[in-house]
């Protein structure tokens, strides 16, 4: 099982299996927090769990950006290939926040062009990948604008579109509904889900929403302690 | 290349300091073969004590490096403690940039414009109110007290005081912590030094013994407001240090190392200052007095900063206009006629300095702001910061005395063979150069949200990426000002110039500082302007770039 050397990542994979073998993970020495999962293709999985407990810690460890502080142990594999001898930008998973973290210096267009893979060339190919996703979410002039000017709503969009074009082979999600009010809040996690499931993208969601995971309507995974 | 950074920055910020000091010492001991001495002895030391009036010189460093040091302290504190958030604060807020960006000579000299016995003031005031025409036989400048020498130390120092209070500020929670102690029936003052100051202090602690090693050893500003006989100790040593006789350079050894002792005497007054204060005011906050002389704090806190500030602007008009002015006899209130002619008559000199002056400060600040980049996207790549272990090293080269270890640098330079180069003055330069802009990128640059390098890496961006596109970027505005402090910080340097270049390169500082004995106003006017111009001219720029660059761009655009 265990590949001694990372195989080099191909630079467009198709989203594929995640699966969480055994990960624990520690400070100083203190276990924070362990899991053992498997999300299937277009699937999502909920995290639950009170404040604290190191569910953000688990996804930086996935993405490849654990603080010093800790330290894991354990495997994140998708599609088979374990990632976590990888650097963070070669593993190929996207991140959502509860901020939606658009670059400020950049326009909305930018902040996707920024996302969008190398293999897509050409300044025109490039130009019309931009447009084509700020449509899928109804942005469709909104290319040239600062993303400071945008409403809560549209900027939580454009960063599931950048998200989304930079090509990932899977999701995780650190409470990404939990800064908008609630009608909002409901259009996101249909668009979320939706798109996901569309792409086959799994997702690992960390909430403390209930309704966010009745709306994902995968399994969840409840990591209070007792049970 | 990054994990070099950090160690490259300790040697060129360090290296000369430890380099100077262990080359001041030999000396001070009577230890320097190419000057023919080859054994260890208190020749020096003896000698260093056969001088005139150098009792007198160490009572002027330490008592007038001791009370500016004390009275900017105290106007910042108090100011801020009866102001914060409020109109008046806001306003000195306003000025401290443009303030600070005035180089210590420049100042001194403005304030010599001001006060002198045919100064500015005395012109307001004359005939109308002190019945003069011709100007007062009054020694003002240069007084054998240093108390305008006090003045000019004190006007300088609290802006940067105050610029420390305010970055320390937010971390101190400093409206809600007042909001509470007033709820408790504490009076402003007093509820500000019981409940934020004890915070506050610790952060501001460092700075405040830079001001004291920096007030107790400084030439420049003595030079031109301070006593003459004797003058300070820091002047006396650079006239033994330069003097053509050789052999003067074993007491100019032994009297710098006095002075590193005197400055670190100075801050251990401080320190027992320090204790004796916190255990008063223990005692005071356990006996719960609500106020104690509030009022009285408050108005002469901002008499005090109104007066020095008002000073400090004043003495810079009256430098403008001794620049453009063509006669301006006593006691006229203003030049008669103003023009361009001294300007152009002087076109060719001031260009010729301020060409040197750039030559020196661009290259220092591009590589002080390089290699501070690097340390931090460094320690951002690895995850950690290394603030705390390294934040008392940068402040290492502002509070040895820079009189004790420039005149050991040399002899290095020397044995490397690039004494009084352009290259070498520039090498001392960054010594002084690199923490202020450490100082003035690091806090920006760590506060830069760490999950936008985050989300860029997840979107598949490398970390050179990153760094370009994105962390650059948001941190421009920083690093434009961090570059202007830096070069303001260069162009002001007085003794690094002096003593390193040999006397051979001709900044606009030195050439001002020189111009001092002659009295030349007009000349030293325009001088002393120059060397405003282009530290202003550099934070200009440093707040347009941002601006141009981003002039679409909201979040980045309004003034942080
Ligand atoms: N850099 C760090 N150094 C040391 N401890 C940290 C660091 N970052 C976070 N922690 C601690 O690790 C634990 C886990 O933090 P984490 O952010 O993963 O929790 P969480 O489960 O995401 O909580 P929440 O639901 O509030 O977001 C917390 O106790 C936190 O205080
Ligand atoms: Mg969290």
């Amino acid at each position: 099982m265990t590949d001694a050397k990372p195989t080099p990542a191909p630079e467009t994979t198709p989203p594929a299996e995640l699966v969480f073998d055994a990960v624990r993970i520690e400070r100083q020495g203190v276990p924070l927090i362990a899991l053992d999962a498997r999300v299937a293709q277009g699937e999502v999985l909920t995290l639950m769990g009170p404040s604290g407990i190191g569910k953000s810690t688990l996804l930086a460890y996935a993405a490849g950006f654990l603080d010093p502080a800790f330290s894991a142990r354990g495997r994140v594999l998708v599609g088979g290939q374990d990632i976590t001898g990888l650097p963070a930008h070669r593993r190929h998973v996207g991140l959502l926040f509860q901020d939606p973290l658009l670059f400020p210096h950049l326009s909305v267009g930018d902040n996707l062009a920024f996302a969008l893979p190398e293999a897509i060339r050409g300044r025109s190919a490039r130009r019309d990948a931009v447009h084509q996703a700020l449509c899928e979410v109804e942005l469709g002039g909104y290319g040239a604008r600062d993303p400071a000017t945008l409403s809560g709503g549209q900027k939580a969009r454009i960063a599931l579109m950048r998200v989304l074009v930079s090509e990932p082979r899977a999701l995780l999600l650190d409470e990404p509904f939990s800064k908008l009010d609630t009608g909002l809040k409901a259009q996101m996690r249909d668009l979320v889900f939706g798109k996901a499931r569309r792409r086959g993208l799994p997702v690992l969601l960390v909430t403390h929403d209930r309704d966010d995971a009745a709306a994902a309507g995968g399994p969840i995974v409840d990591l209070s302690p007792g049970k | 290349m990054l994990k070099l950074a950090p160690l490259a920055t300790l040697a060129l910020m360090l290296g000369p300091v430890i380099a100077g000091l262990a080359g001041t010492v030999l000396p001070a001991f009577g230890y320097m073969p190419a000057l023919g001495g080859d054994s260890l002895s208190l020749a020096p030391f003896h000698d260093l004590l056969s001088r005139p009036g150098l009792a007198t010189s160490l009572a002027l460093s330490l008592g007038t490096g001791l009370a500016a040091s004390f009275g900017a302290f105290t106007i910042a504190i108090l100011f801020t403690a009866a102001f914060e958030g409020g109109r008046f604060f806001r306003a000195m807020r306003a000025l401290l940039s443009p303030l600070l960006a005035v180089p210590h000579a420049a100042a001194a000299f403005g304030l010599a414009f001001l006060i002198a016995p045919s100064g500015w003031a005395m012109r307001l005031l004359s005939p109308w109110a002190t019945g003069a025409t011709r100007p007062p036989d009054l020694l003002i400048i240069g007084d054998p007290y240093g108390l305008s020498m006090t003045l000019g130390l004190m006007a300088k120092e609290v802006p940067f005081l105050l610029l420390m209070v305010l970055a320390a500020l937010p971390q101190t929670d400093s409206l809600r912590a007042r909001h509470v102690a007033t709820g408790l029936g504490y009076a402003r003052i007093s509820g500000w030094l019981g409940a934020v100051l004890p915070r506050l202090y610790p952060q501001i602690r460092l700075p405040v013994f830079a001001v004291i090693a920096y007030a107790t050893s400084v030439v420049d500003v003595a030079i031109i407001l301070g006593p003459t006989t004797p003058a300070p100790l820091a002047v006396r040593l650079v006239g033994w240090m330069r003097d053509p006789d050789l052999a003067m350079r074993f007491t100019a050894s032994a009297g710098a190392l006095v002075q590193l002792g005197l400055s670190a005497f100075a801050i251990g007054l401080w320190v027992a200052g320090e204790r004796l204060v916190a255990v008063i005011g223990r005692a005071r906050l356990r006996s719960g007095r609500r106020q104690a002389g509030d009022r009285v704090s408050a108005t002469s806190s901002a008499l005090a900063m109104g007066g020095l500030t008002a000073a400090l602007l004043a003495g810079l008009v009256a430098i403008a206009l001794w620049s453009f002015a063509e006669r301006w006899r006593f006691p006229d209130a203003l030049p008669g006629t103003l023009t361009l002619a001294s300007w152009q008559a002087h076109l060719g000199h001031l260009g010729a300095a301020s060409a040197v002056t750039l030559a020196i400060a661009v290259p220092v600040t591009l590589t002080a702001l390089v290699l501070a980049l690097a340390c931090l996207e460094g320690e951002t790549r690895k995850g950690i910061a290394l603030r705390h272990r390294t934040l008392p090293l940068l402040y290492v080269p502002l509070i040895v005395p820079q009189i004790a270890f420039l005149f050991g640098f040399q002899i290095l330079l020397l044995t490397l063979g690039i004494a009084d180069t352009l290259l070498a003055v520039g090498l001392a330069h960054l010594v002084f150069v690199l923490p202020y802009v450490f100082l003035a990128l690091s806090d920006p640059w760590r506060a830069i949200d760490p999950r936008y390098g985050h989300v860029a890496s997840a979107l598949g961006a490398s970390p050179n990426r990153i760094f370009w596109r994105v962390r650059l970027p948001l941190a421009l505005r920083a690093a434009a000002t961090a570059a202007a402090l830096g070069l303001a910080v260069s162009v002001a340097q007085y003794l690094p110039t002096l003593l390193i270049g040999g006397g051979r390169h001709a900044t606009i500082t030195t050439e001002a500082v020189a111009l001092s004995a002659g009295g030349n106003r007009r000349l030293i006017a325009l001088y002393a302007m120059t060397q405003m111009i282009l530290p202003f001219l550099a934070f200009t720029l440093a707040a347009l770039a941002p601006a141009v660059a981003f002039r679409q761009r909201q979040a980045l655009r309004a003034s942080a």
